[in-house]
C-alpha cells in the first residue's frame, strides 16, 4: 500500500510536465488547427531559459583583492559576480539560491516572444496546408532550435537545483500512519505538481470566464462559423499559440531540478506528449490533462520492481501499449469528441 | 416485389424526427424519383439506402438482401452505385484513370493484389474504360486531371465511372446541382440513354422538376421526413397535397 | 520487355549504368587536389547512399503514393539489422541467408504493426507508428539485450557456432562475405591521376538497389500503384467504387517494411555491427526528409534524396573551421572572419542544423523536392508554359 502511494506521488511530476505540455499541444490544434511537432522544443527553451538565466546570475569581473595573497605572494584574483557587487552579498546570494522560480520571470517574456515569432513567421502559412506538411515543418524547426541549444549550451545536461529551502524531502508515510521513510516525497516535486495544478486551472478559468477565452472555446467547437462572424481570428491565434508556448515553457524551466536539462530533453517528452494528446482524445482539454496525469502515475507504476518481475521491461513501453490498446478501443480517444482529425 | 424495398424506416436525429416510417418499393429497370423540399430527409433516405446511415427501425432490403450495416464497398460489390451531391473522383489522377479503377473493381471484387502486373496489358479493361469514356464525349480529355475538370465534367466522369460496372441500382443525389442549362440537358440525354439500354434502376433525388419529369416513371414526394405521395409523373403534376407541401414552405 | 514500357526501360538501363559506373563518375577531381574532398566515389559512402536509397525508395511506396505519414520506419531497419546479426553469429558470414530473414522479419512486423496503425487514418496512424518504433526501440535497448546486446550493440564474435562454415581457426571474426567474395575486396585503379576504387560490397548493395527500384518501378505502373494512389487521392470514393482500401494499404505497409528490413539488413551486412539507435524516431524523420526532399511521389526522388542526403552529411561532417578560412581566405580578414563565424555552426558537429534548415526550407518553398525543382528550371529555359497544368498523372515525373 505505502509502495502504491509513493509510487503514485513519484507519477504526479512527470504527469504534471505530461499534462502541461499535452495542454498546449490540445490548444494549438484545438484552436489553430496545426499539429506542432515542435512543442515539445517550446518546454525545452524553458528549461534553457532557467539555464540562461543561472549563468547571467554567475557572469563576474575580476577584481584584485589586495588583502590576500595566493601562494606566491602575489595580490589575489577573485571572480566577484556583478550581482554581489550591485546588490551586496546577501540579496546576490539568495536571487542564486531562487534562480529556478526566478527565471518564470524571464521565461514567460522570453516565451512568448518565441511564440508570436513562430507562429507569425511560420505556422500562420501552414494553416492550409496538409497536417503531413504541418507535422514535416515543425519537426524541422525542432531540429534546428535543438541544435542551436546544443551549439550554445553544449550536449551534456546541465544540473539547475532548486531553491536550498526545497531541496529536502517530506515524509508523507508518518503522516499517513505509515512507519518512517516509507514515503519520502522531495519538496520540489510538490511544488511543481502545484505550480502545473495552478496553470491548468488559471489556463481552464481564463477559457471559461474571459470572452476572449469564450471565443476561442466556440472556435475549438466549430471553428468555421466562428471566423463567419466576422471575430478577428489571427490576433487570437496569435495570443493562443504565445499561451501555449509560455504553458510549456514555464513547465521547462519549473522542471529544471527534477531532471537537468539537455538538448534532447524536448523531443523525448514530445513523443510522450502526442501520445497523452491522443489518449486524452484530440481536442479535448480535460482529456489531455486526465491522460497526462493518468498515463505519468500508470509509468510509475510499472516501474515498480514486483511488476517488473512479472512483466519486464513493461515500464519501457507502457504508455505506448496503453495509447495502442486505447486508440485501437476508444478511436476518439477517452474524452475526444466527434469529428475532429476524422477523415 | 421492387429490386429495392424500404419498409418501415425511422431514423430520429436527437429530438428531430428525419425519417418517420418510410415504405417505398422501387420496380426494377425503372427510374425513381424522390423529390421533397428542403429538410424532407431526402438525403437522410439516400444514406440509409446505402449503409452509410443505420436507421433506427425498419429494413432496406437490395435483391432480397439487407444492405443495413455493410461497408460502402460490400454494398458497391452487390450491384449498388452512388453519384454524390458533389462529385467525387479522384483529383489528383487522370480522367482515364478514373475509369480504370472501377473497371478493375467491377472484374477483381474488392481487393486483388496485382503489384507486378501492368496497366498496358490489361487490354479488355482498356478497351471497356475507352468505350465509357466515349460515351460521354470525354476521350479527349483522357490525359488531363480530374480535378482541373469543370463542374460539368466532373459530373459526367463520375457518372461514367459509376456506369462502367453496369450497376444494378445507380443512386443519384441531384445529378445536376450547380449545372448550366446545357450541362443540365447533356445530363438527361446521357441518363435517358442508358435508360434506353435497359437492365437499371435508378434512383435519383432531385430538385428540378425538368429533370424529374423528364426521366422518371415514377416519383415519391416525401415532407417531413414521411412519404406524402406516391404516383406516376402525370398525376404528381397537380396533386394538391404536393402544391401544398411546397408552397407550405415557400409561405416560411 | 521486363514488364516496362518503353521510356521506362530507357530510365532503368540509365540507372543501372549510373550505379555501375559510380566508382568512376563520383570521383571526378585528382587525388591530392584541393577539390578531392568532395569526391564521393569510396566505398564506404557508396553503399552507404545504396542502402538508403533502397529504404526511401521503399517508404515511398507507401508514403508517395497512399499520403501515409509512417514516423516508424527506422523499426524495421533496427529488425533487419538485428536478424542480418544473427544469422552471421548462427550460421554463416555469408550474407544472403541474412538478407533473407532480414527481408523476412521486416515484412513480418510490418504485417503486426501495420495492421494496428491501419485501423487509424491521418495523424493517429502516424503517432501510432511512432508509439510502435519508439516500443521497439526502448525494448531493444533494455529488456531485449540478449537479443539486441542493448546498448553495446550486436556483432558476430570468433566464438559464434556459425553452423555451415567451415571451422574458424585463424583467431578472428571471419570475413562478411557472399560465396566467399568478401565485402571489403576492392579492386582498385590508378588512372588519370584519379583513384578509383571497386567494392564487392558497393556493387552488392548497388545491384540491390537496382533491382529494388526495378520491382518499385512495376509497382508503380501496377494498376495496384494506381488503386495506392487513388487512395491518397479519395479514399471515400475508392470504398464506394467497390474495394476494399485495407488490405491495399497493409500490403503497400508490408512491402516498405520489407525494403527497410532489406536496408537495415545491407547496413548489418558492410558493417557488422547493429544498434538500437538506428531504431530511434529520429532515424525515422530521415527517411521522410530524403523522401520529400528528393520529391514525395516521383520514381527518382528518393533516390537523389538519399544521395544528397548521405553526401552532403559526409562532406559537411568533413569541413572545419580550417577548410572554412582556406576557402575564404582571398576576402579580407574581416570578412573571412564573418564568413567563418557563419558557416561554423552548420559544419563540423552541426550537420543536423543543416539538415533541420534543409527540411523546412524543402518543406516551405519546394513541397515537390529536388525534382519539382528541376522541373521549375527546366520550364524556365523552355519558356513555354504548360497549357495542362502538372503533367499527367499516370506518368509521375521522373
Amino acid at each position: 500500500m505505502d509502495a502504491l502511494i509513493l509510487q503514485t506521488l513519484n507519477g504526479l511530476d512527470k504527469g504534471s510536465a505530461y499534462a502541461l505540455i499535452a495542454l498546449g499541444l490540445t490548444i494549438i490544434f484545438g484552436t489553430l488547427g496545426v499539429v506542432n511537432f515542435a512543442h515539445g522544443t517550446l518546454f525545452m527553451l524553458g528549461a534553457f531559459c532557467a539555464v540562461t538565466l543561472q549563468r547571467i546570475i554567475g557572469i563576474s569581473e575580476t577584481i584584485i583583492d589586495p588583502t590576500k595573497k595566493d601562494f606566491l605572494g602575489n595580490p589575489l584574483k577573485v571572480e566577484v559576480p556583478y550581482l554581489q557587487a550591485w546588490f551586496g552579498h546577501d540579496t546576490a546570494a539568495a536571487i542564486t539560491n531562487w534562480s529556478v522560480p526566478l527565471s518564470l520571470l524571464l521565461t514567460v517574456p522570453v516565451m512568448v516572444g518565441i511564440g508570436v515569432v513562430m507562429e507569425r513567421g511560420l505556422i500562420k502559412h501552414f494553416y492550409k496546408r496538409s497536417h503531413a506538411d504541418q507535422i514535416l515543418v515543425t519537426f524541422g524547426l525542432a531540429i534546428v532550435l535543438q541544435e542551436v541549444i546544443k551549439h550554445f549550451f553544449g550536449a551534456n545536461p546541465i544540473p539547475t537545483p532548486a531553491p536550498a529551502e526545497f531541496a529536502g524531502s517530506i515524509d508523507f508515510g508518518t503522516m499517513l500512519g505509515f512507519p518512517p521513510n516509507a514515503i519520502v516525497y522531495p519538496y520540489w516535486r510538490m511544488i511543481y505538481f502545484l505550480f502545473s495544478l495552478f496553470v491548468i486551472g488559471g489556463v481552464f478559468a481564463f477559457l471559461q470566464f474571459t470572452t476572449f477565452g469564450m471565443v476561442v472555446r466556440a472556435g475549438m467547437a466549430d471553428r468555421e462559423t466562428v471566423g463567419l462572424l466576422g471575430i478577428n481570428i489571427d490576433r487570437r491565434f496569435t495570443f493562443m499559440f504565445g499561451l501555449a508556448a509560455v504553458v510549456a515553457g514555464t513547465a521547462g524551466a519549473m522542471y529544471t531540478p527534477i531532471n537537468s536539462p539537455n538538448f534532447h530533453m524536448g523531443m523525448d517528452f514530445l513523443v510522450l506528449s502526442f501520445v497523452v494528446v491522443v489518449v486524452g482524445g484530440m481536442g479535448s482539454l480535460p482529456g489531455a490533462v486526465l491522460s497526462g496525469f493518468l498515463l505519468g502515475i500508470l509509468e510509475s507504476y510499472a516501474s515498480m520492481n514486483w511488476i517488473k518481475d512479472i512483466i519486464p521491461g513493461i515500464d519501457q513501453i507502457i504508455i505506448y501499449v496503453i495509447a495502442i490498446v486505447v486508440l485501437l478501443t476508444r478511436p476518439r480517444g477517452l474524452m475526444g469528441r466527434k469529428g475532429v482529425m476524422e477523415d | 416485389m421492387g429490386i429495392l424495398e424500404v419498409k418501415g424506416v425511422n431514423k430520429r436525429f436527437g429530438g428531430l424526427q428525419a425519417l418517420g416510417n418510410v415504405n417505398l418499393s422501387v420496380t426494377e429497370n425503372t427510374v425513381h424519383a424522390i423529390i421533397g423540399p428542403n429538410g424532407a430527409g431526402k438525403s437522410t433516405l439516400l444514406n440509409c439506402l446505402v449503409g452509410k446511415l443505420i436507421p433506427d427501425t425498419g429494413s432496406v432490403l437490395f435483391d432480397g438482401q439487407s444492405v443495413l450495416g455493410r461497408k460502402p464497398h460490400e454494398i458497391n460489390q452487390m450491384g449498388i452505385s452512388r453519384v454524390f451531391q458533389t462529385p467525387e473522383i479522384f483529383a489528383d489522377l487522370s480522367v482515364f484513370e478514373n475509369v480504370l479503377i472501377p473497371c478493375f473493381a467491377k472484374r477483381d471484387g474488392a481487393y486483388r493484389l496485382h503489384a507486378f502486373e501492368t496497366i498496358a496489358a490489361e487490354t479488355d479493361i482498356l478497351g471497356k474504360a475507352e468505350k465509357m469514356l466515349r460515351d460521354v464525349n470525354m476521350w479527349d480529355k483522357r490525359e488531363m486531371h480530374a480535378g482541373a475538370l469543370s463542374r460539368g465534367d466532373k459530373r459526367r466522369l463520375e457518372m461514367a465511372m459509376c456506369l462502367s460496372q453496369s450497376p444494378k441500382l445507380l443512386l443519384l443525389d441531384e445529378p445536376t446541382a450547380g449545372m448550366a442549362r446545357a450541362d443540365t440537358n447533356n445530363t438527361i440525354d446521357l441518363l435517358k440513354e442508358i435508360k434506353s439500354r435497359g437492365n437499371i434502376t435508378m434512383v435519383i433525388i432531385e430538385h428540378d422538376m425538368h429533370v424529374v419529369f423528364s426521366l422518371a416513371d415514377r416519383i415519391t414526394v416525401l415532407a417531413q421526413g414521411s412519404p406524402l405521395v406516391e404516383d406516376v409523373p402525370e398525376n404528381i403534376k397537380g396533386h394538391p397535397k404536393v402544391k401544398e407541401a411546397y408552397l407550405g414552405e415557400a409561405a416560411h | 520487355m521486363l514488364g516496362l514500357g518503353k521510356k521506362d526501360l530507357m530510365f532503368l538501363l540509365i540507372v543501372v549504368l549510373l550505379t555501375l559506373t559510380a566508382p568512376i563518375l563520383l570521383n571526378p577531381f585528382p587525388e591530392g587536389s584541393a577539390m578531392a574532398q568532395f569526391n564521393a566515389g569510396y566505398p564506404d559512402l557508396m553503399q552507404r547512399i545504396a542502402i538508403f536509397a533502397i529504404f526511401a525508395v521503399g517508404f515511398n511506396i507507401l508514403f508517395g503514393l497512399t499520403g501515409y505519414l509512417s514516423f516508424g520506419h527506422a523499426a524495421f531497419i533496427g529488425v533487419g539489422s538485428y536478424a542480418m546479426v544473427w544469422m552471421m553469429k548462427l550460421l554463416t558470414m555469408n550474407i544472403l541467408p541474412g538478407l533473407i530473414l532480414s527481408i523476412v522479419m521486416g515484412g513480418l512486423f510490418a504485417v503486426v504493426i501495420g495492421y494496428v496503425s491501419l485501423r487509424r487514418s491521418g495523424i493517429y496512424f502516424s503517432i501510432l507508428t511512432l508509439a510502435f518504433a519508439q516500443m521497439c526501440f526502448n525494448m531493444a535497448y533494455s529488456v531485449l539485450t540478449p537479443i539486441t546486446g542493448g546498448e553495446n550493440g550486436l556483432g558476430p564474435q570468433i566464438a559464434d557456432p556459425r553452423i555451415l562454415d567451415a571451422v574458424n581457426t585463424s583467431g578472428s571474426v571471419p570475413e562478411v562475405n557472399l560465396f566467399g567474395l568478401s565485402m571489403r575486396a576492392t579492386y582498385k585503379m590508378d588512372l588519370w591521376g584519379r583513384l578509383f576504387q571497386f567494392n564487392a560490397g558497393y556493387y552488392v548493395c548497388g545491384i540491390l538497389s537496382v533491382l529494388m527500384f526495378y520491382l518499385a518501378l512495376r509497382i508503380f505502373r501496377s494498376p495496384f500503384g494506381m488503386m495506392l494512389r487513388a487512395i491518397k487521392s479519395n479514399q471515400h470514393r475508392l470504398n464506394y467504387t467497390g474495394l476494399n482500401s485495407k488490405p491495399y494499404m497493409l500490403a503497400a505497409f508490408v512491402i516498405s517494411g520489407m525494403y527497410a528490413g532489406l536496408a537495415g539488413g545491407l547496413m548489418a551486412a558492410m558493417d557488422p555491427l547493429a544498434g538500437a539507435d538506428r531504431m530511434q524516431w529520429s532515424a525515422s524523420g530521415e527517411v521522410v526528409l530524403m523522401v520529400i526532399l528528393g520529391g514525395v511521389g516521383t520514381m527518382l526522388g528518393p533516390v537523389l534524396g538519399a544521395g544528397f542526403i548521405k553526401y552532403f552529411e559526409n562532406i559537411f561532417s568533413k569541413i572545419n573551421d580550417s577548410v572554412l578560412h582556406d576557402w575564404f581566405s582571398i576576402f579580407p580578414k574581416w570578412l573571412e572572419n564573418l564568413l567563418v563565424g557563419i558557416l561554423h555552426p552548420f559544419v563540423g558537429q552541426g550537420w543536423n542544423l543543416t539538415l533541420g534548415v534543409l527540411f523546412m526550407l524543402v518543406v516551405i518553398f519546394l513541397p515537390g523536392g529536388l525534382i519539382e525543382g528541376g522541373q521549375r528550371i527546366g520550364r524556365l529555359f523552355r519558356r513555354k508554359p504548360d497549357a495542362k497544368g502538372p503533367a499527367p498523372a499516370s506518368t509521375p515525373a521522373e
